[in-house]
């Protein structure tokens, strides 16, 4: 057998199954390697030894019913963990232990999983590149001084670097996918109201969404089989049939009509993207899908509309920061004076950005020119994609407009820094599902990824379609270890 | 459109954010080029569009309303930045 860590998640299980391996062989594999990995930054909060001693425990009483049998992972730090401290990256949540369990967490770890510790972020999920986070960037695993993407960079680097079979991430504007895409790897946003958002830390509410990130389609479709249910406890969480999606994937997709949207070749985009798109269509041919050109008229509007939108909704959900029933606090001579200082402490510089632009955005006097504005172009946005779906089963685009960039090369430039989600924030406008997975190499040998686009609640035509094109692309992740000293 | 030093100023209080004149510029700068880029929406005439105000059509379901969580007080006080055993503490409000 070849070393456990670098097992997919399908794999993993069967090998437990099959009692080849222990859950506690699985999990020492997991934490020798992750004490090995701590250049890359991965983790705000490791849970190493209380893992191991559930590991033990799991193989003294095996359960193997369950779909995820003792086997160890670790999670973003945005959801919220009973017990295990859970920061979203932040310094004002720095010292916060919640008192309760998030709904998809809790699904995983009804399923037989062990919690390894919590991943690096950026702050509230707000950056591209993991370099908000108040704990430090994150290192890619594909090459030194890399960013594994954002905001779910730490959940990226730590499954591309082996430091976990399967993990998963939010996606408020690409967060899921656009890392995924950086470091070879797969990653779904499902459809808005699939996945619980209960007990996971609040950003934007009406488009954050958890899903899973995997080393392939086949893991991608298991763990959100486990992770997506209606849940009472969220009153945007959507009560539909879901489908048995590992059970129910197939790779024929003969006849689907898959369509490419002509607005989505944006000014300046590298030819190497271009040619990953015209491969990608070849491959989707391959399959026996039918293109079809669309069009979606509004999606060069969607960027500013996310950007008022966003910042808005995060502005509200963050006023309950204010140091005075957990987190950071800052002394001040008065309340007022403490709200203020602890917040101008507590929370960094993106963050503060975001904040104020969402304010102003919801003052008075300017609530009708932006916020309703931004409500309006977005009905827009979504009926386009109502439009195309008359005609088409998926959409298949680029995940982003370029390959992962050098650390710090962004970071002064807000609004470049914000055209990297511009393939994936018109998806979490409309509240649709799209998976990334990863089709090939720029000119460094930097992994690029397709996104497939469906219509809502339609994960399982989408998980088909990457299932069968998967297949047909074979793509191999290239990590040499470089950080193992 | 600019926003200038004054307005900056009066959207750091509305958020509870203090600010010093050095961040008040940078991220008047910031935020200027953040929304010469968020201008473009005006090139759109939405006079008869509904606004999309929620992205999941259900309808909210009722529930019974009683207490599930139980015994959780000393976690939840535990958190608090200002250790009591039996309050939240915040300074003093009033003289």
């Amino acid at each position: 057998m070849s070393d456990i860590t670098s097992l997919t998640l399908t794999e993993l299980v069967k090998n437990i199954k099959d009692k080849k391996i222990s859950s506690e062989e699985t999990t020492k594999a997991f934490i020798e390697r992750g004490e090995k990995s701590r250049d890359l930054n991965v983790y705000i909060t490791e849970d190493f030894s209380s893992a191991l001693e559930k590991a033990k425990s799991f193989d003294q009483k095996p359960n193997f019913d369950l779909k995820l049998p003792g086997v160890p992972m670790a999670v973003k730090d945005l959801f919220c963990t009973n017990g295990v401290k859970t920061t979203a990256g932040s310094k004002i949540l720095n010292n916060f232990i919640p008192p309760y369990e998030s709904t998809v967490t809790q699904n995983i770890w009804k399923e037989g999983a062990i919690l390894l510790g919590k991943l690096n972020c950026d702050e509230f999920a707000m950056g591209s590149s993991n370099e908000t986070s108040f704990f430090g960037n994150v290192q890619s695993p594909i090459d030194k001084d890399l960013v594994p993407g954002g905001s779910s960079g730490g959940s990226a680097s730590a499954l591309a670097a082996n430091l976990t079979p399967i993990t998963i991430g939010t996606d408020t504007g690409g967060s899921i996918r656009q890392p995924a895409s950086f470091t070879g790897t797969v990653g779904l946003k499902p459809t808005y109201g699939s996945c619980s958002r209960y007990g996971i830390v609040a950003f934007a509410s009406s488009l954050d969404q958890a899903g899973p990130m995997s080393k392939d389609v086949k893991d991608c479709a298991l763990l959100q089989e486990i992770i997506s249910t209606y849940d009472e406890k969220d009153s945007t969480s959507i009560d539909f049939k879901r489908n048995k999606y590992s059970k129910e994937l197939t790779n024929n997709i003969k006849g689907k009509k898959i369509g490419i949207p002509k607005e989505y070749r944006v000014d300046g985009m590298p030819k190497e993207i271009e040619d990953l798109w015209k491969k990608g269509i070849e491959y989707a041919k391959d399959c026996g899908a039918v293109i079809v050109e669309i069009s979606l008229p509004h999606t060069n509007y969607a960027l500013p509309t996310y950007y008022i939108v966003a910042p808005a909704e995060a502005s509200s959900n963050l006023a309950r920061y204010d140091g005075v029933k957990y987190g950071f606090r800052s002394k001040g001579e008065n309340l007022i004076d403490m709200y203020e200082k602890t917040r101008s402490e507590g929370f960094g510089a993106e963050v503060q950005r975001r904040i104020m632009i969402g304010t102003y955005v919801l003052s008075s006097g300017y609530y009708d020119a932006y916020y309703l504005k931004a409500q309006k172009v977005r009905k827009l946005i979504k009926n386009d994609f109502d439009e195309a779906y008359k005609k088409v089963d998926a959409i298949l685009t680029p995940s982003t407009p370029s390959a992962a960039f050098k650390i710090g090369e962004k970071t002064n430039d807000p609004v470049s820094m914000y055209l990297n989600d511009i393939f994936t924030v018109p998806v979490n406008l409309a509240g649709l599902p799209a998976i990334s997975i990863p089709a090939g190499v720029d000119g460094k040998g930097y992994p690029l990824g397709l996104q497939i686009i469906g219509k809502a609640f339609d994960e399982q035509n989408i998980l088909n379609i990457a299932y069968a094109m998967e297949e047909k692309i074979e793509f191999k992740n290239k990590i040499t270890d470089w950080w193992i000293k | 459109m600019t926003i200038d030093l004054k307005t900056i100023k009066h959207i750091s209080k509305l958020s509870r954010i203090s600010i010093d004149d050095e961040k008040a510029k940078k991220l008047a700068g910031d935020m200027n080029s953040i929304f010469d880029f968020i201008e473009k929406l005006n090139e759109l005439n939405t006079d008869n569009v509904e606004p999309l105000t929620s992205i999941a059509e259900t309808t909210l379901k009722l529930r019974v309303d009683e207490v599930k969580s139980k015994n959780i007080r000393d976690k939840i006080l535990k958190n608090s930045p200002d250790e009591n055993e039996d309050f939240f503490v915040v300074p003093r409000v009033v003289e």
